[in-house]
């Protein structure tokens, strides 16, 4: 570790470059399925994919909807004119010899992702983000003399947004990394499961005394936020170690070793590959019209910092508002209960929600909510009305997440429900006073906290179904007060 | 030279009114490949398949069922056509073996019209080349004098038309690939407007000027054949909308047209005789009616120069693919990922594909991409605006189709350069994607000569009307 004396002399500049991939039905140049999570190798390919003699790639629409979505995200426009290109590399994952990206005119040129840190506003400008096919997968088998190659990841469509060098810290990194992730879900981009690998991360990071920048590494492949936070750290380290002692960084393409927690060297600059970038001669240029982009505009759905908002006009703290936002179906779910009760419902089931949030770094369970915001509403009134405590609420609210269905009917079923009729309440809180006479002289010379002794009494003898605030208010009626 | 074919709409005619049978024609075409083999004109015949889809067809015929307008009406497709029932080697060894798991969609669609493919035609290895000198597996003999080449690089289809072996065979014209061997062999050749066409399933050779058309003996049986392989293609985004006018339906009228004659094409290197041909088809069309006028494109003498930097850096990325890893030839002593990529391509590619990938690559390479495939682009463009400005003032556009007659085989084997200038006629008809037609012109030293017509974008209906009201008066 870096002394933090040492380390504050250094300005620290990091870049970003994000893959996302696109959650289009098919792949980005072939009509074949694009979700390659569970299919056995090589069984979503066609001789596109394959890069078959005389196969010609067809642009998948859907891909230039998501991309224009994401450019809003980005706070800008998509490009009214944009083209691919061939960059050229031998590798058996690359069936045609090249990879069809965006280089000279990309969907998104511009843009800027805006978010807090620690309370604080941060600003990161995109310098441009481009469309691309995946490649498709190796595999080296350990100990044996061939490595497999699986094509159904190839042609998967593929954004890569590319940050200006705005970062100056690994947290930053990190938050920046989480802003995108929130971003691309919200606009409804990407499914960005971390964990099925949509989203990944290669992080360029430079240090240096003056305003000059320094020797910049790239970390590629971080596939957590975790990772980007300590790669980015580590680099940092590693970095300044090396020009303390009197040695030079060298430029160069970094791995992560999650293990080891380290980064290490995988390719140099000398290695670094002439791509030989040229216009794809066989797809015509991206063209959007005014009113397309007009069309794609309004059909933009709300975005993270416009949630935060409205979390934050409910009152709601911080962590609280971070935990949620993680989640566009729990967010999505406050908003309409909102819209359609009021702040005190909202906030409510707000809380439900948080404390049922997982890990903002495990999504593999990603999932819809089941339950509507009219089951939410429901429940919360019932809290509301006292028919159903605080306690009990939770339960059905558990059931109701993961399985749907009418909080009433389940608190009936469940025996739930509050006793809320004065009567019942009246005679039991007789039995009571009868059974603690000392209690109840004891309030009524003024000791109220007794008072929750007796209301204790009163639900302990009906089961826990009475409603305790009615209680209280029975028994206070019932000693003269 | 008397055909034994009638007109392509007349033989299919004659099989749908049950006077001749789709069996008998595909038989006649496979016994005039097999008397001809000398000729090399085909690479490997479809004999299995096309007799299964004449017999297919006579049923359909003798049942009264709906069976298309090329009925049983037999062709050859150049060998970089993907096709079923044999392989397609583009004459490249590193696609020797490659079994086609689908079919290009110009052979789908004349196999929907009842059309049957009997053979695949030799060509120079992956279309790189002016005479068929560059196949990998054997050089085609010009038809009229065996000793020389028949043009390239449809040299095979443009041989097997006029040695009668088909009533028609498809190439591809990426520099002059059509017109050319039509030229030198003495049939028409057409090629359409950039995109009119589909590429799919096509092999690859410079995308962004590769079409693919008609090799016949007539201008009305190239029209036919357009007619029912033109138009959008789902499989190709660079398809265009085709006339919804029938390309049979020509416009017949030559009094009144106006035709420049290209000045830049009728002075250096124009062998006399061939100048002599193209003279007298100006005259004849003159008295015919036809305005004929001398229209400069100063830049087309710089076209030749484009072509040969922007085709190379398409070739280098299109043949890419071609790695031995998942089809075609593969190295079997390769021990590792490099040996196996260095030695398949080495010994999978001839000659001339490399030379072009190590162009391409060349000028592809970042600091030289400005200063070649840059200012080549730029041209590119300069030379679409010359043609626009000269169709404002001609509708169409006259000079050769090369510079000379047929050369002997092996004589520019030696000197690439001297072998790329016999496209010095035809390939800015490819950088501009307009349309162009050779239709013959008479002979000179008893070789054909052709006469190239070229049109603006997308007249491809009015120029083929023109070639088709030329034709006969140059008869």
């Amino acid at each position: 570790m870096v002394r933090p004396e040492i380390r504050s002399g250094y300005r620290v500049t990091i870049g970003i470059e994000c893959h996302v991939q696109l959650k289009t039905k098919t792949k980005l140049f072939s009509a074949v399925g694009n979700d390659a999570r569970e299919a056995p190798a090589n069984t979503l390919i066609s001789h596109i994919d394959l890069g078959m003699p005389g196969a010609l790639p067809v642009l998948n629409e859907a891909a230039v909807v998501l991309a224009s979505r994401a450019a809003f995200a980005l706070g800008t426009k998509p490009q009214p004119f944009s083209k691919f290109d061939r960059k050229h590399y031998f590798y058996p994952d690359l069936p045609n010899g090249y990879q069809i990206t965006q280089f000279y005119d990309p969907i998104i040129k511009g843009g800027v992702v805006t978010f807090d840190v620690a309370g604080e506003q941060r600003q990161v400008r995109i310098h441009e983000a481009h469309l691309e096919a995946d490649a498709g997968k190796s595999t080296h088998p350990v100990g044996r003399d061939y490595s497999l190659v699986d094509l159904n990841r190839a042609g998967t469509p593929l954004l890569e947004i590319v940050s200006e060098p705005d970062i100056h810290s690994s947290e930053d990194a990190r938050a920046y990394a989480r802003e995108l992730y929130l971003l691309v879900r919200y606009a409804d981009v990407s499914d960005a499961s971390l964990y099925y690998g949509n989203m990944r991360f290669d992080v360029n990071v430079s240090v240096s005394k003056t305003d000059e920048l320094g020797t910049r590494t790239e970390t590629k492949n971080l596939n957590s936020f975790r990772s980007v936070e300590k790669a980015a750290e580590y680099e940092i380290d590693r970095q300044i170690a090396l020009l303390e002692s009197g040695e030079a960084v060298v430029q160069e393409t970094r791995g992560w070793d999650d293990s080891k927690q380290e980064t290490f060297s995988q390719r140099g600059k000398e290695e670094a590959h002439d791509y030989r970038y040229m216009p794809d001669p066989d797809l015509p240029p991206i063209v959007l019209s005014d009113d397309m982009i007009a069309e794609f505009q309004k059909s933009m759905p709300l975005l993270p910092n416009i949630y935060r908002d409205v979390l934050k006009h409910l009152g709601l703290d911080l962590a609280t508002i971070e935990t949620l936002i993680d989640s566009p179906a729990n967010t999505k779910l406050v908003k309409n209960v909102l819209d359609e009760s009021d702040a005190q419902h909202a906030k409510r089931v707000a809380n439900w929600l948080v404390n049922v949030s997982t890990e903002d770094d495990d999504d593999s369970q990603q999932s819809d909510n089941r339950v509507s915001a009219e089951a939410a509403i429901k429940l919360s009134k019932m809290v509301s009305d006292n028919k159903l405590s605080s306690t009990s609420a939770k339960e059905i609210w558990q059931e109701i997440l993961v399985q749907g269905g009418d909080p009433e009917a389940l608190a009936q079923s469940k025996n739930l429900l509050q006793v809320s009729d004065q009567g019942e309440i009246a005679s039991i809180v007789q039995a009571v006073l009868a059974e603690n006479p000392k209690a109840a002289e004891d309030i009524k010379n003024g000791e109220m906290k007794a008072i929750g002794f007796l209301v204790g009494q009163v639900m302990k003898q009906s089961k826990g179904k009475a409603n305790p605030t009615l209680a209280q208010a029975v028994i206070k009626a019932q000693l003269g007060l | 030279m008397i055909s034994q074919w009638d007109s392509i709409a007349d033989t299919a005619d004659q099989v749908l009114t049950g006077q001749v049978s789709a069996t008998e024609l595909v038989q006649r075409s496979l016994s005039t490949i097999a008397d001809k083999q000398e000729y090399n004109a085909v690479i490997a015949t479809i004999a299995e398949r096309a007799n299964e889809r004449a017999k297919e067809i006579d049923t359909r015929v003798a049942a009264g069922e709906e069976v298309g307008r090329l009925a049983g009406v037999p062709f050859v497709a150049k060998d970089n056509f993907l096709a079923f029932g044999a392989e397609t080697t583009a004459a490249s060894n590193i696609l020797k073996g490659f079994d086609a798991p689908y079919q290009a969609t110009a052979i789908e669609r004349l196999e929907a019209e009842g059309a049957i493919c009997v053979a695949k035609a030799n060509l120079d290895a992956f279309a790189h080349g002016s005479s068929t000198e560059n196949s990998d597996f054997m050089t085609t003999s010009n038809p009229h004098d065996k000793n020389k080449v028949p043009g390239g690089s449809s040299g095979g289809s443009a041989a097997s038309v006029i040695l009668d072996m088909a009533p028609f065979a498809l190439g591809t014209d990426t520099g002059g690939s059509i017109r050319l061997p039509a030229s030198f062999c003495g049939a028409v050749g057409y090629k359409p407007t950039y995109g009119l066409v589909s590429r799919s399933g096509v092999v690859a050779m410079a995308s962004s000027t590769d079409v693919i058309g008609p090799l016949t003996r007539t201008v009305e049986d190239a029209a036919i054949v357009m007619d029912v392989i033109a138009g959008r293609d789902p499989l190709d985004s660079t398809t265009i909308d085709r006339d919804e006018v029938s390309y049979t339906s020509l416009p017949n009228n030559l009094a009144g047209q106006k035709i420049g004659i290209i000045k830049e094409y009728m002075t250096d290197g124009l062998e006399q005789a061939v100048r002599d041909r193209i003279n007298e088809s100006v005259e004849k069309l003159r008295t015919a009616g036809a305005e004929l006028v001398e229209v400069s494109l100063p830049s087309i003498e710089l076209a030749l120069a484009c072509y040969y930097i922007i085709m190379p850096a398409e070739v280098s990325s299109n043949l890419s693919r071609y790695d031995g890893q998942r089809y075609g030839f593969s190295h079997p002593e390769a021990a590792t990922l490099d040996q196996s990529y260095n030695w398949s391509r080495s010994e999978g590619f001839g000659n001339e594909a490399k030379r072009r990938i190590m162009i391409g690559t060349y000028v592809l390479s970042s600091g030289y991409y400005d200063a070649y495939y840059n200012k080549a682009q730029k041209l590119r463009t300069r030379l679409i605006d010359e043609f626009n400005s000269a169709f404002s003032r001609v509708d169409f556009l006259l000079g050769p189709t090369a510079p000379t007659t047929a050369f002997d085989i092996g004589a520019n084997i030696e000197d690439p350069l001297q072998m790329y200038l016999t496209d010095i006629m035809t390939v800015a008809a490819n950088l501009v994607g307009i349309p162009g037609i050779s239709i013959p012109a008479g002979q000179a030293g008893g070789m054909p000569v052709g006469l190239q017509l070229l049109a603006p974008q997308r007249k491809d209906r009015e120029l083929l009307g023109l070639a088709s009201e030329t034709e006969k008066i140059l008869v």
